[in-house]
């Protein structure tokens, strides 16, 4: 079945088209992995699909649930998570808060009986920081457990927003540059993960990537963008061959 | 260093497990209420007082310190709090009805304001509130039937169930009593969802979007739960200052307010409390620095709002963690020496966060 | 309510707008350059009319030489205030930084008065005398606020469209990363803008003196400048000066037929603006990039 479909996506900014019919189709189960210089507007789909940016025309369909129809706040309930290009996370709270929040989704509780701090309330926290802690044990980051964000070093925010998106249980995962400004070692600890995150948690990973080895080693197709419009789709070895995309990275080669 | 070992998730979600701290607040309390053996009954009302600016820096600490939303103009709740407390009392309601019902009018204002001003950003935000603030105060003057104007109005006198409370002893306990309710209640708050949503929309909205909050309706949330105990501070300010004008509720006296939390540290409940005991003996340091300072420059008038810009200026660049933070540099020092290194606090090289985009 | 006294209110509410707008000009500049919103801009304005006082009436100097130097040396305060204090705090929240600079206003505002005195001033210039025309009486001081905005408003327009300077500026508000690496000293830039902006209020300042008189009370004219440049839309000129020009001209009216809310009106309006359109008249996108 076919989770997530795009179908003729446009968007502008001013004058400057930022996507440009762009339609793609992500199977369950999948890891789809987008790529193309910059400015091909990759981010920009992302931020599509979680409502940041309002299309001009076109129709994003999760599950048969049309996406448009919904508030930024909504898109998780339906299981899509997201990571952010230029990490967004919480700066001045501790990688378990910034967990915490991830649950957001699956509050029951009120701020009333929050106030007074209810049994009930007590009851959830202990569901909510359960969860969080299977992610803690998941991406073997519980040294980082009450370290404050702003503490910590660039590699190890991109794997608490990674966890932070996996708190949420989502059936998607949209991860923006998973492994930029990550060393070598990072990187191939975060293709481990993403397989697992696949493997063992069934989520459907569609993720943004420059760093080719990293696509190459754990995606299963391969979408290629540039300037907005879309160049090639298929096995990741297909679109690296293809001229198109080679013509976009490299300079036009005379054929 | 104490290092505690957790067995369980109830010591992540308990008050003060940390056994230093514990004592330190139970130390706290536990002064609070003998302080009525120690001091004679005026320094007993300046304490009344300080409480009462604990609880209102309390309910900007909820918007500005846990929220991030920049409020100008929060005297005006202590003005609505105060002012619909003694309307209420002179229709003759109880004091038990008539201070919730204060709190939940200044809250539902502060709603509505929250409500407005929830697409704003930054100083949007706060120009508004400035804004609000010098309506309200305005309005306050002008409705001369209801508040009596600049003329003033007399707060009816202090009765619970009944019982007259004149003395100054009985009064500070009451404050005390609904002081620490508060502190307990924001402290529940932010153990909880509620209190992470509001700190993921001052650190984050897009992420915090992103993962389900609705970032407006806790924006308002938190506009309420501000305004409401705010409005309440403002009712029992009412019975310690005994006559109210409007300009007792001014943007000075937000200003103040602004300064205690800044003073004290954003971000946490002990900041509200460090910046009212700031607030307090401010009004000492300066008595002081005018005899060590030449006649013409201490009698000069406007030397107090110089020391209040300079202080808030001081604090913001020099030390923006406020007092509390300065309490936990030196308490690290003193429990790591000599280990200690000033790097551990070091600001990150920092560059303009943007935050607009075309 | 006769005709003339239309044309009268008309006037002081176009001149009152067009001094709003000076002030807002200002706010507007270090906004797009900095990203920063400097609520001390009035107490600059107040510090321009103070110093061209100083020069003029206690010194002695010629009136239009004391007006050069009261500018310029607003000109320096503005450089070194960016150079001292604001380059230190670049990175915190806006928020953070707004609340600085009530604090740098605050400051101003008492130092002003513990220098120059509480009282009122008046400052004498040369273009104080009624004209008459066509049986209305104008004050010149109004009539030079409006020509002295305009004539400004050109010269800045020249600035920052032809001169190097000012395109360096331009391109650096556009992004100061990407100007920083093509070799425009972007921090400088930013001091000077600061400069500018502090000199222009301080024009501001010098020709509302005889309308106002010079006291420390002239800050308050900077918030509603504020509120002028917020009801047009923060981030760009034609909206603020809008902005400036709408709240000055309904002012002396609605005090006019409405006494009892004299003086808080600007407030009101930008209140009332902000509920409809919380973005302003003109609006500007301030959503931020993830």
């Amino acid at each position: 079945m076919s989770e997530l479909i795009v179908e003729n996506l446009n968007l502008s900014f001013g004058g400057i088209k930022a996507i440009n019919d762009v339609s793609f189709t992500v199977e369950a189960g999948d890891i789809y992995a987008i790529i193309g210089p910059n400015g091909a507007g990759k981010s920009t789909i992302f931020n599509a699909i979680s409502r940041i940016y309002t299309p001009d025309s076109g129709s994003i369909r999760y599950r048969g649930q049309e996406l448009l129809e919904r508030a930024a706040h909504q898109v998780v309930d339906l299981g899509i998570a997201r990571t952010f290009q230029n990490i967004e996370l919480f700066e001045k709270a501790t990688v378990l808060e910034n967990l915490l929040v991830g649950r957001s989704s699956k509050i029951r509780t009120n701020w009333i009986s929050e106030f007074f701090f209810t049994r009930n309330v007590r009851k959830e926290e202990r569901v909510h920081r359960r969860k969080t802690e299977e992610v803690l044990d998941l991406l073997n980051m519980q040294q980082y457990r009450y370290e404050r964000v702003s503490d910590l070093a660039y590699g190890a925010r991109k794997n608490v927003e990674l966890a932070r998106a996996l708190c949420a249980e989502p059936e998607i995962l949209l991860l923006d540059e998973p492994a930029s400004g990550l060393n070598p070692e990072e990187t191939t600890d975060m293709s481990f993960w993403l397989k697992d995150i696949k493997e063992e948690l069934g989520v459907t990973i569609v993720m943004v990537e420059h760093d080719m080895s990293l696509v190459g080693r754990i995606a299963d197709r391969c979408m290629a963008l540039a300037n907005g419009a879309v160049l090639a789709v298929g096995s990741v070895a297909e679109v690296q061959s293809d001229p198109h995309v080679q013509a976009a990275y490299l300079g036009q080669v005379a054929a | 260093m104490q290092v505690i070992f957790r067995t369980s998730y109830d010591q992540d979600i308990d008050h003060l497990v940390d056994r230093g701290e514990k004592y330190r607040i139970l130390a706290a309390i536990a002064l609070a209420l003998i302080a009525p053996l120690l001091v004679g009954s005026y320094l007993l009302s300046e304490l009344a007082i300080f409480l009462v600016y604990i609880l209102a820096g309390l309910g900007l600490m909820v918007l500005t310190g846990f929220s991030g939303q920049v409020s100008f103009g929060h005297a005006a709740f202590l003005g609505i709090g105060a002012y619909a407390h003694s309307i209420f009392l002179g229709y003759g309601i109880p004091f038990v009805v008539s201070l919730p019902m204060a709190g939940l009018l200044s809250g539902a204002i502060g709603a509505a304001l929250g409500r407005a001003v929830s697409r704003m950003h930054g100083f949007y935000l706060a120009i508004a509130t400035l804004a609000f603030a010098i309506v309200v105060e305005t309005v306050i003057g002008e409705w001369e039937q209801v508040t009596g104007g600049h003329m003033g109005m007399q707060v009816p006198a202090l009765s619970v169930f009944g019982l007259e409370l004149g003395e100054s002893w009985q009064q500070y306990y009451l404050i005390l009593a609904v002081v620490i309710f508060f502190i307990w209640g924001v402290a529940n708050l932010m153990r909880s969802p509620t209190g992470r949503a509001m700190v993921a929309v001052r650190d984050s909205e897009a992420s915090a979007r992103s993962l389900g909050l609705d970032t407006a309706r806790t924006k308002i949330l938190a506009f309420f739960i501000s305004a409401l105990i705010t409005g309440v501070a403002g009712g029992l300010l009412a019975h310690l200052l005994f006559y109210l004008a409007p300009e007792s509720f001014g943007v000075q006296d937000s200003l103040r307010l602004l300064l205690m939390i800044i003073v004290g540290g954003l971000g946490t409940i002990t900041g509200a409390v460090f910046g009212a005991v700031f607030v307090t003996v401010l009004p000492n340091i300066i008595g002081v620095l005018k005899q060590i300072l030449p006649d013409t420059v201490a009698n000069a008038p406007g030397l107090e709002q110089l020391l209040f810009g300079a202080i808030i200026a001081g604090f913001i660049i020099f030390e923006p963690e406020g007092l509390y933070g300065r309490w936990r540099k030196l308490r690290l020092f003193f429990e790591t020496y000599p280990y200690y290194k000033k790097s551990t606090f070091v600001r990150q090289k920092r560059y303009l966060k943007t935050e607009r985009f075309r | 309510m006769e005709t003339s006294d239309v044309i009268q209110l008309a006037l002081i509410g176009i001149s009152q707008g067009c001094g709003y707008a000076l002030v807002a000009i200002g706010f507007v500049f270090i906004y797009r350059a900095t990203e920063i919103i400097n609520f001390a801009h009035g107490e600059l304005m107040m510090l321009g009319a103070f110093m061209v006082l100083t020069f003029a009436q206690i010194w002695g100097l010629n009136f239009w030489l004391s007006a050069c130097l009261g500018i310029l040396s607003l000109g320096v305060f503005g450089y070194l205030l960016d150079a001292v204090v604001m380059r230190r705090i670049v990175g915190e929240s806006q928020a953070i930084i707004f609340i600085l600079t009530v604090a740098i206003a605050l400051m101003l505002r008492s130092l002003a008065g513990i220098i120059w005195g509480w009282s009122p001033r008046s400052l004498d210039v040369p273009f104080m005398q009624d004209v008459q025309i066509g049986g209305i009486v104008l004050g010149m001081d109004r009539i030079a606020i409006i020509l002295g905005t305009i004539l400004l408003c050109a010269l800045l327009y020249w600035f920052f469209s032809r001169t190097r300077t000012g395109l360096a500026i331009q391109a650096s508000s556009q992004s100061q990363l990407a100007a920083y690496y093509s070799r425009i000293p972007v921090k400088r830039l930013i001091s000077v803008v600061w400069a500018i902006a502090a000199m222009v209020a301080a024009v501001a300042g010098l020709m509302m003196a005889p309308v106002t008189q010079v006291d420390t009370g002239m800050s308050a004219f900077g918030i509603k400048a504020f509120a002028g440049a917020v009801v047009g839309g923060f981030g760009s000129i034609p909206g603020a000066l809008l902005g400036c020009l709408l709240i000055g001209l309904a002012e002396p009216f609605l005090d006019f037929f409405f006494p009892a809310f004299k003086g808080v009106y600007a407030y009101i309006i930008m209140l009332v603006v902000l509920f409809i359109r919380p973005e302003g008249l003109i609006p500007q996108t301030f959503a931020k990039k993830v």
